[in-house]
């Protein structure tokens, strides 16, 4: 049992602290929010260039083969100033690739977007199915040279400005597979959609030809499956970094204002809210880590628990931390004008997306090992 | 990073679970299969068998006779006897006074005092609170009078838990009045056979008897039975305080109460389905379980920082909070699985589930978890102030 950062990843850290620090403070993901397309391309290749957009694939496909521990530590870091990069967007769809495809189709989509050319997105969701991924009515049937597919697909996170998409279909013999869906091409239409959280997202409509090397051969169940659960990882990652910053807005806060003649961080009431934010944000961070830690291992099993756990929790903590952290800072709390706000809506997007905790309680109590030796 | 025990401590972990099977006294585990409260007898009984193992003092060194366990493994004893149930073990001696004593006393203190304490043949109990020093301890008033080779004690103290059963009494008790309050406490040992000394236990809510009161009328204590320095008590007292922080959480018991629960649930019938597959329940279950998981986790954390040597991190400082909050929300959701058994008190066999019979008194005495060993508002306290920097505000 180990905790600790290794040299690498302390060194992962820094450098992601000196950028958020530096190139992408919280004003920047402001300023963004009214912009098109939401986030700049060419910082999208400084995060290539740092290796960032690589950092869990393998070497083979120009990636750097580190764990989703590393991931994990890295997104902490960039929630705290959220930083508006479609880096999870990306990573969950290429995850996808690598673990379905083979090694040309990892050299045809997943290098450029490791070496930050092109941004993806994983198209999952639909109408009927909240957040089971295999509940869909999306089609993949055999065509002249490959597939036709037909349906539509909802809110795909930053699915508004990626070059490809990820799309998962059910095939005639009941089996669900995954495709590479260029945005651009003939009778594909991507609408996009603000978020709540200032960022994009797009509702795609499907009625178009895709090649057969289109098609990725893996379980592609499996392979959604774990790129869902990598994105309910980074959403807890994510999740973490907002709540430390809230966190330490809130007590620099507590210390600095003044009512009644004293500064309100003396009052007890108030200490002991944040002593509870304090709290759910080592509690979140406990859980962060399991769940990285066991998407990296081979227990399917474990791997579930950890995950839904995971995201379970950042739905009840990181709720609270950030609510708090507004209701602490009363009233200049709920202004547009005032950061805490908009760490807040970061908060609800992320428990909205990869699953809820509904979702992710079921799972939870649905594996055998919730009732197993009673 | 990793959540895996090493082989070796893995290796304990079967060598504590062997030792389970061998030695834990078959008289006892129909109790231990229910959470029925155990005698004092029975507490002692399996005491006297720990000790023979050598592992009833898992953290105390080598040298004044504990086992030499590191960390690691000194928890995963601690998780294996809470998930078997087994009676636990009066702290006042093992893991109060008895370091106090290793850390602060005199070598004949430790010779006359450690032997007794390991082996059970001398039974503790301690004197921090009084009627009006509860919370704000340091304005206790229990007074020793200095009379040259004596002090003669005058006052009360309560919530002397085990004191009908116990031989001595640790006490904090006031050698200077006119010093700032926690300076002029001393640390002091007192036979409980001393005369002048009155014990009357009385019930907890939860029906059992674990508390007593206790009253002191001109009992003289000789001085070499001072701890430390005189008027040096409350430093020796604050320093008990830190000791074993990654078992505080009880992390064992509760996911032993979960399972009591889940079995419970599996057991009640709601028309064509029990409660386990009943989605309010099932839901309910499942968020506390992953509430224990959270803390389960934050503990591993603690754990490995110690293994490593490290001071306790952050993490640690809340275990005690959320533990005994976990511990009450368990027994909350037993009750409510229970439904109408919840009414049984101290149930004859069979008017309920044998499972069911101790829950609504252990749910009772538990409201204790929150108050015990500093109230979970006293803990929040030391955060604001000592990690969040909160206290020094005007």
């Amino acid at each position: 049992m180990n905790f600790e950062l290794t040299e690498d990843q302390r060194m992962l850290v820094e450098a992601a602290q000196g950028f958020t620090r530096k190139q992408s403070p919280v004003a920047r993901m402001r300023k963004l929010r009214d912009d098109a397309i939401g986030w700049s391309p060419e910082v999208w290749r400084q995060m290539a260039d740092l290796g960032w957009l690589g950092l869990v694939f393998p070497e083979a496909a120009g990636g750097l083969g580190g764990s989703f521990v590393d991931l994990a530590l890295l997104l902490e870091q960039l929630g705290t100033t959220l930083v508006p990069e479609p880096i999870v967007a990306s990573l969950v769809a290429g995850v996808a690739i690598a673990e379905a495809g083979d090694a040309a189709q990892h050299q045809a989509h997943l290098t450029p977007m490791i070496e930050g050319k092109a941004s993806l997105a994983l198209a999952w969701a639909e109408l009927d199915g909240r957040y089971d991924p295999a509940r869909i009515a999306t089609r993949a049937e055999r065509a002249s040279g490959g597939y036709r597919l037909t349906g539509h697909k909802r809110f795909v996170l930053d699915g508004h400005a990626a070059r490809q998409l990820v799309v998962s279909a059910a095939e005639p013999g009941g089996g669900l597979a995954l495709f590479v869906v260029d945005a651009g091409a003939p009778g594909v239409t991507v609408q996009p959609v603000r978020t709540l959280d200032g960022r994009r997202a797009a509702m795609i409509a499907l009625d178009t030809e895709v090649a057969a090397d289109r098609r990725l051969g893996g379980d592609g169940r499996a392979a959604l499956e774990r790129a869902l659960d990598l994105g309910a990882v980074a959403a807890c990652a994510e999740g973490v970094g907002i709540m430390r910053a809230v966190f330490a807005m809130t007590t620099e806060y507590l210390k600095t204002r003044e009512q009644f003649g004293a500064k309100i961080g003396s009052f007890q009431v108030l200490q002991h809210r944040a002593v509870d934010m304090f709290i759910e944000t080592e509690l979140m961070y406990s859980m962060l880590l399991a769940a990285a830690i066991r998407l990296d291992g081979d227990d399917l099993a474990e791997r579930v628990a950890a995950v839904t756990s995971a995201k379970v929790q950042l739905a009840e903590s990181g709720r609270y931390v950030t609510q708090q952290a507004i209701q602490l800072h009363g009233g200049i709390g709920i202004t547009d004008e005032h950061d805490v706000g908009l760490y807040f809506k970061r908060m609800l997007a992320l428990n909205a997306s990869f699953g809820d905790a509904q979702h992710h309680l079921a799972r939870f109590a649905a594996r055998p090992g919730f009732t197993a030796n009673l | 990073m990793d959540l895996a025990f090493s082989p070796e401590h893995t290796k304990f972990r079967d060598e504590v679970r062997a030792f389970l099977a061998a030695s834990f006294p078959a008289h006892l585990r129909p109790k231990a299969e229910i959470d029925a409260l155990f005698e004092h007898d029975e507490i002692m009984e399996w005491h006297r068998v720990l000790y023979q193992k050598g592992w009833a003092a898992p953290h105390w060194p080598v040298a004044h006779g504990g086992p030499g366990l590191d960390a690691t493994s000194r928890f995963i004893l601690n998780d294996e006897l809470e998930e078997a149930a087994t009676p636990a073990l009066s702290p006042f001696g093992l893991v109060m006074v008895g370091p106090a004593i290793i850390e602060f006393g005199t070598p004949d203190q430790q010779r006359r005092f450690l032997p007794k304490i390991l082996s059970g043949d001398e039974v503790w109990c301690q004197g921090y609170s009084e009627p009006n020093a509860g919370s704000d301890l340091a304005s206790l008033k229990t007074s020793a009078e200095d009379t040259g080779s004596h002090f003669v004690i005058n006052g009360q103290k309560t919530w002397t838990t085990h004191a009908q059963y116990a031989d001595w009494i640790f006490c904090l008790v006031r050698t200077d009045t006119r010093a700032k309050k926690q300076s002029g406490i001393t640390f002091l040992l007192i036979d409980l056979k001393t005369p002048g000394v009155t014990v009357k236990p009385f019930l907890t809510i939860g029906g059992t008897p674990a508390f007593s009161e206790t009253w002191f009328d001109n009992v003289k204590v000789p001085k070499q039975n001072v701890v430390g320095e005189i008027n040096g008590g409350w430093t020796v007292a604050k320093a008990l305080l830190g000791h074993e922080r990654t078992q505080i959480a009880a992390v064992g018991v509760t996911g032993r109460t979960i399972r009591k629960c889940k079995r419970i649930a599996a057991r009640t019938r709601l028309g064509d389905h029990t409660l386990l597959e009943d989605p309010v329940f099932r839901d309910k279950l499942a968020r506390l379980e992953i509430r224990h998981r959270s803390l389960e986790m934050a503990n591993w954390r603690a754990l490995a920082g110690a293994q490593l040597g490290h001071a306790p991190g952050p993490e640690s400082s809340f275990l005690k909070i959320r533990g005994s909050e976990l511990v009450q929300q368990s027994y909350e959701l037993a009750m409510e699985l229970m439904g109408h058994d919840a009414l049984a008190w101290f149930p004859d066999p069979g008017v309920v589930l044998d499972l069911e019979a101790s829950v609504a008194s252990l749910f009772c005495y538990l409201r204790a978890a929150t108050i015990y060993g500093g109230s979970n508002e006293i803990q929040r306290n030391i955060i604001a102030k000592q990690i969040l920097g909160l206290g020094s505000l005007g």
